[in-house]
């Protein structure tokens, strides 16, 4: 292998049902500085069937090239039919850096794509980054339960692959006056690979809520301790528009639905405001939320290490604090 | 029917905290657990030997006390543990790892492998997807449910909006969750079996794979540095009143612009 051939920075532009995912935005929004940092440039693989006009968006947000893949094979995401079609791409092009979202697809297929071409992937990265002198393609990720972090190199091989978790990078300002190129490429299918089969796909009524879209997490753990505390918690959280999040206790002890789980094995968050209610702050939790714009912490512990990421701290007992101010702020936005 | 089933050894990271003084991992003492989502995946082997008879088997790649998580899997009811420990095999990254269980499996006469989804110290997802492709088998990730029907496997995979029925034709590869999947708890008879059980040791001469891509120098793979996080520097802490705090709360919301 030849790494000098292995031009421009791709990003995997995740899509369901034709909808591009917020993630796929949000990569090419850091995948745009990478590929400006090699005075090179950034494409966009677009992958499904019957999505070509959503080409433009992903120039819109940054991509100068797309290549799209449009073929009935793709309506759904299947991982052989996905595999081929990305893999050829990748042969025909030759990318330096490959990124995917770090979604029950990304980490399905990225992991096969790497066993296909032979070369390294770097799990769940919380941050990418080209280091100063030689420009080495840096990869940070969470290891050990978010204990520690770990920075990963792929040296030899390429294309240097990642995936990143939703909600980690920030997406451009849409501009819808970029211009890009769009190429069509057809890939060779082996059907005789095809040996999944999807029978249906069934979006639950859950209770879904986003919580990484909210603007105010009030967000509860061990402290707030059943579904009435969080009911206090909901209150409060509706005066000021939110929603409710939780720590992983919480939702161990069934209290509250993993969905509404931030942290390590949860949802990466960055409200505007994270009110941490009788949440510890294992650092696994910390994990999840520590790039919110405000923190503001209420917790009985004074050594809670919570208080170490808040930038405002009240010892206190948020069962008594989080109905006086739900009144409080009712009165204050009312004015 | 031939299961096996591929198990790793991990330190039980809930427990692992921090010196707050130096800043680094507390390792000692913190206990080694068989990660949970390949003890998910155990159990559904197991079901499909209650159900179906299936021999089931279970290998994990790792130090020699990795013993310690096949004799578990013993107690459970698994039929036949092989313990894949090599010095040849250290220092493997994802795909390096991936390639010495696939060289292992290559081995076998086996129908149905299944792998935890991730591991909870490295939370990677990877090596399941990468044996498979390894052994050319279809993949199925991200397993909730699993049945058999007239020889296809029907497959429930979990997604973010919900889930997804797949049906897969022959041979595969499936990753597991641990919260589908509760596992049994070991019997005091098999416990106590479990001890006099044999554990086949294979070493990197016993399985097939090409000696370039297992190890350190198959893994693509380094890591550059690591370190533990640097946290934002603390803000201001009160213990005061909860009428004060009230107030404390209201102007920095106000200062914030987010009231």
């Amino acid at each position: 292998m030849n790494k000098e051939e292995y031009k421009n920075v791709y990003v995997f532009a995740e899509q369901r049902e034709g909808e591009i995912q917020p993630v796929a935005l949000e990569l090419l929004g850091k995948a745009r500085e990478l590929a400006d940092g090699y005075g090179e440039k950034l494409v966009a693989i677009l992958a499904g069937y019957k999505v070509a006009d959503k080409a433009q968006t992903l120039i819109a947000y940054g991509a100068d090239e797309v290549v799209l893949v449009d073929a009935p094979e793709l309506k759904d995401y299947i991982t052989e039919q996905y595999a081929q079609a990305i893999h050829q791409v990748i042969e025909a092009y030759k990318p330096r850096i490959v990124l995917y979202g770090a979604t029950t697809i990304g980490r399905d297929l990225a992991p096969r794509l790497s066993a296909r071409v032979n070369t390294g992937l770097t799990a769940d990265c919380t941050k990418l980054a080209l280091a100063e002198d030689d420009k080495e393609f840096l990869m940070t990720r969470p290891a050990f339960g978010g204990n520690i972090m770990a920075t990963i190199v792929i040296r030899e091989h390429r294309p240097q692959m990642a995936t990143v978790r939703p909600g980690v990078m920030q997406k451009l300002a849409k501009d819808d006056s970029r211009k890009g190129v769009v190429n069509s490429f057809t890939p060779k299918f082996d059907e005789s690979k095809f040996k999944v089969k999807l029978i249906e796909t069934v979006k639950e009524a859950k209770d879904t809520v986003d919580i990484t879209a909210a603007k105010v997490l009030v967000s509860g753990g061990r402290g707030v301790g059943n579904t009435e505390g969080f009911a206090k918690l909901q209150k409060l959280a509706d005066v000021l528009g939110g929603q409710v999040s939780s720590s992983r206790a919480m939702v161990d002890a069934g209290v509250m639905p993993h969905d509404r789980q931030v942290g390590q094995t949860g949802k990466t968050v960055r409200p505007n405001l994270y009110l941490a209610c009788g949440i510890s702050g294992a650092i696994q939790h910390l994990a999840g939320m520590e790039e919110s714009e405000l923190i503001i912490a209420i917790n009985k512990d004074k050594f809670a290490p919570i208080f170490n990421v808040a930038d405002l701290g009240i010892v206190g007992d948020l069962h008594k604090i989080v109905p006086m101010l739900t009144e409080r702020l009712a009165k204050e936005i009312e004015k | 029917m031939n299961i096996v089933v591929c198990i790793k050894q991990v330190p039980d990271t809930t427990e692992v905290k921090i010196n707050p003084v130096t800043g680094t991992l507390i390792r000692d003492g913190v206990p080694s657990i068989i990660n949970p989502d390949d003890k998910g995946g155990l159990e559904v082997a197991l079901q499909l030997k209650d159900k179906y008879g299936a021999h089931v088997t279970v290998i994990t790649m790792g130090l020699p006390q990795a013993d310690a998580v096949l004799r578990e899997a013993f107690a459970m009811g698994v039929d036949k543990a092989i313990l894949l420990t090599d010095r040849k095999l250290g220092g493997a990254d994802t795909l390096a790892t991936s390639n010495a269980l696939a060289g292992a499996l290559r081995t076998m006469d086996v129908d149905l492998i299944i792998t935890g989804r991730q591991a909870i110290d490295g939370d990677t997802a990877q090596v399941g997807p990468q044996i498979a492709e390894h052994l050319g088998l279809p993949q199925v990730s991200y397993v909730v449910g699993l049945d058999v029907k007239d020889g296809k496997y029907i497959v429930k995979k979990e997604t973010e909006e919900g889930y997804q029925m797949l049906e897969v034709e022959g041979k595969c590869v499936l990753t597991t969750l641990a919260s589908a999947f509760k596992p049994r708890y070991m019997t005091v008879a098999g416990i106590v079996d479990a001890y006099d059980r044999e554990v086949e040791i294979w070493g990197a001469d016993k399985i097939d794979v090409d000696a370039s891509k297992i190890g350190k120098a198959g893994s693509p793979t380094n890591v550059y540095k690591s370190f533990t996080k640097e946290l934002k520097p603390a803000g201001e802490k009160f213990e005061v009143e909860p009428e004060e705090a009230v107030e404390l709360i209201v102007a920095k919301l106000k200062e914030k612009h987010i009231i």
